[in-house]
């Protein structure tokens, strides 16, 4: 659906590396052109005519981007992505936070933005990093996560949805679990706010990530949300102009409100402007009616795939876009090279998830990610160019 | 050599690669090869004596251009002493390159004479190469 608004589309191009990240609109592209053409100025300067219209722009942008996840403005911060994000949460609040033996659970199935940071605290604070068992489909259960919590227990940090699995985890049903025994839960939504409705009110999530350019936005913005009552614990970790009110020496700085003494330096304004209008455009369409569809193309995929003797998927029942699979005898890349010739975008590796190796078995896999712009006749032409190993293998070189 | 020759010599050197172990060899200096942009991951294993290069073996996953390049490079570059070895891999990459090259016996490796058409599978034939001249480099010191 919607393919006529990216200029990028063609029928020579199929894009399955959603994933990693998306094609963008007309509107966003448009919306980012127009803030270099016509008032490419600086923010927190009301002197000038054109820098107001840059200030209420950005401030705008701050607004939808709240709106669409239900928060306050305040708890909004504008970062480079969803692995800044995750940095700040760990290094602005949880560095402070925790203290040696307390422990933070994640899974196997997180991304290595949602490991790395954890695994550098464990360094430099002594924390314990430990897994919550997964499932034999590994999906998570909250039964294993029940299982897993200790009395040390202080933080869970999961994605919204896997990035290789796809699943959907219960972020309300884990936040419920975890704020009844004291502990605070981080949510890595980089899978999960473009593709399925997010309300950080609902869930009464802690923290949350995720990144503008896989909703359509552009890349190097990203987003912050901090729960208003963790706000004023919440540390700055960056320092310069814009965040601070005034400062005379080392013991008389003064830092500006939140979130604006979380942005340091001249912040990322055509991104921000244009994650505002991605935004603006994925609710246009419907986060609802854009999963059901990706879910509808997973199913079509999925069955035309396990007619195909050499090929495994390995996640054919989570309820997203997210397909993994690998062919026997043949190193996915060399497919990935194979799909290139016909234009067919796809990932091939591990997708920074270097710990489900262990669980799946293979160290490698490819990669279909589907969004709402792809079709069946793309899956069609993917289903056919894949089910003939012989070609792969004569072609793939 | 056409173009079907050479894919049916990748695919020789990648179904059936020379020297490839799946332990660590004792006794050879190991070097690990990967590319950033990719998946590739392959560790060398060289055996040097009086400065020639006496064996080489080689471990990992890498795709078949890869895979294939490592089989061919460890067939020429055995018995090789290492000033051979360094100006074979340097007209070598100077052929990958599409760069005026001195015109030496690549034996099956003349199947990559081509590769420089395409950029993406530039950086697989090389995996291999940067692994051999940083263990060579390591060996001289």
């Amino acid at each position: 659906m919607n393919r006529e608004d990216f200029p990028i589309i063609n029928d020579n191009l199929i894009y399955f590396d959603n994933a990693a990240t998306t094609l963008k609109p007309n509107v966003v592209i448009d919306a980012i052109d127009d803030y270099y053409k016509n008032y490419s100025v600086n923010i927190h300067r009301g002197e000038y005519d054109l820098s107001f219209k840059a200030d209420q722009a950005y401030a705008n942008a701050r607004l939808t981007v709240a709106k669409f996840i239900n928060a306050d403005e305040k708890s909004i911060v504008f970062t480079k992505g969803t692995t800044d994000s995750l940095n700040m949460i760990v290094d602005g609040y949880f560095k402070d936070h925790l203290n040696k033996d307390d422990e933070v659970l994640i899974t196997k199935s997180e991304h290595a933005s949602n490991v790395l940071p954890w695994f550098n605290l464990a360094k430099t604070n002594g924390i314990k990093v430990s897994f919550i068992e997964l499932n034999d489909d590994l999906t998570l259960s909250l039964d294993n996560i029940k299982n897993s919590i200790t009395d040390n227990t202080k933080v869970i940090s999961l994605a919204g949805i896997t990035n290789v699995i796809g699943d959907i985890r219960p972020i309300k049903e884990i936040c419920e679990l975890a704020h009844s025994k004291g502990i605070l839960v981080v949510e890595d939504g980089a899978q999960s706010v473009p593709h399925i409705k997010t309300d950080v009110k609902e869930s009464n999530i802690d923290f949350l990530a995720f990144s503008g350019h896989k909703l359509c936005g552009p890349t190097g913005i990203g987003v912050l949300y901090i729960k208003p009552s963790l706000i004023d614990e919440f540390k700055s970790v960056e320092f310069g102009g814009g965040m601070n009110e005034s400062f005379d020496s080392v013991d008389e700085v003064y830092l500006k409100e939140a979130p604006t003494r979380f942005e340091a330096g001249t912040p990322n304004i055509a991104g921000a402007i244009g994650l505002a209008s991605a935004i603006k455009y994925i609710e246009s369409i419907g986060l609802d009616k854009i999963h059901e569809y990706e879910c509808e193309l997973k199913e079509y995929l999925v069955s035309k795939l396990s007619n195909i003797e050499h090929i495994k998927v390995i996640n054919p029942n989570t309820k997203s876009g997210i397909i993994a699979v690998t062919i026997d005898d043949i190193f996915p890349q060399d497919v990935g090279y194979y799909l290139n010739k016909y234009n067919i975008c796809v990932r091939t590796g591990n997708h920074c998830d270097k710990l489900l190796k262990d669980l799946i078995g293979v160290r490698n896999t490819l990669r279909i990610s589907l969004y709402f712009y792809n079709t069946k006749e793309e899956i069609d032409k993917l289903v056919e160019l894949l089910s003939d190993k012989n070609k792969i293998i004569s072609e793939m070189i | 050599m056409d173009s079907s020759t050479k894919r049916e010599v990748i695919l020789e050197h990648y179904q059936n690669p020379v020297n490839r172990v799946t332990d660590d060899v004792e006794g050879y200096v190991k070097v690990n090869s990967n590319n950033e942009s990719c998946i590739d991951n392959i560790n060398l294993f060289i055996k040097f004596n009086d400065n020639k290069i006496e064996d080489i073996k080689f471990s990992g996953e890498a795709c078949a251009i890869s895979t294939a390049s490592t089989s061919i490079m460890i067939q020429n570059l055995i018995g090789m002493d290492i000033d051979e070895a360094l100006d074979y891999i340097n007209n070598f990459t100077k052929m990958l390159n599409d760069e005026e090259y001195e015109a030496k016996d690549f034996k099956d490796a003349v199947v990559f004479d081509e590769t420089y058409k395409q950029a993406n599978r530039r950086t697989c034939v090389t995996l291999p190469y940067k692994g051999i001249i940083k263990a060579i480099e390591d060996y001289k010191k």
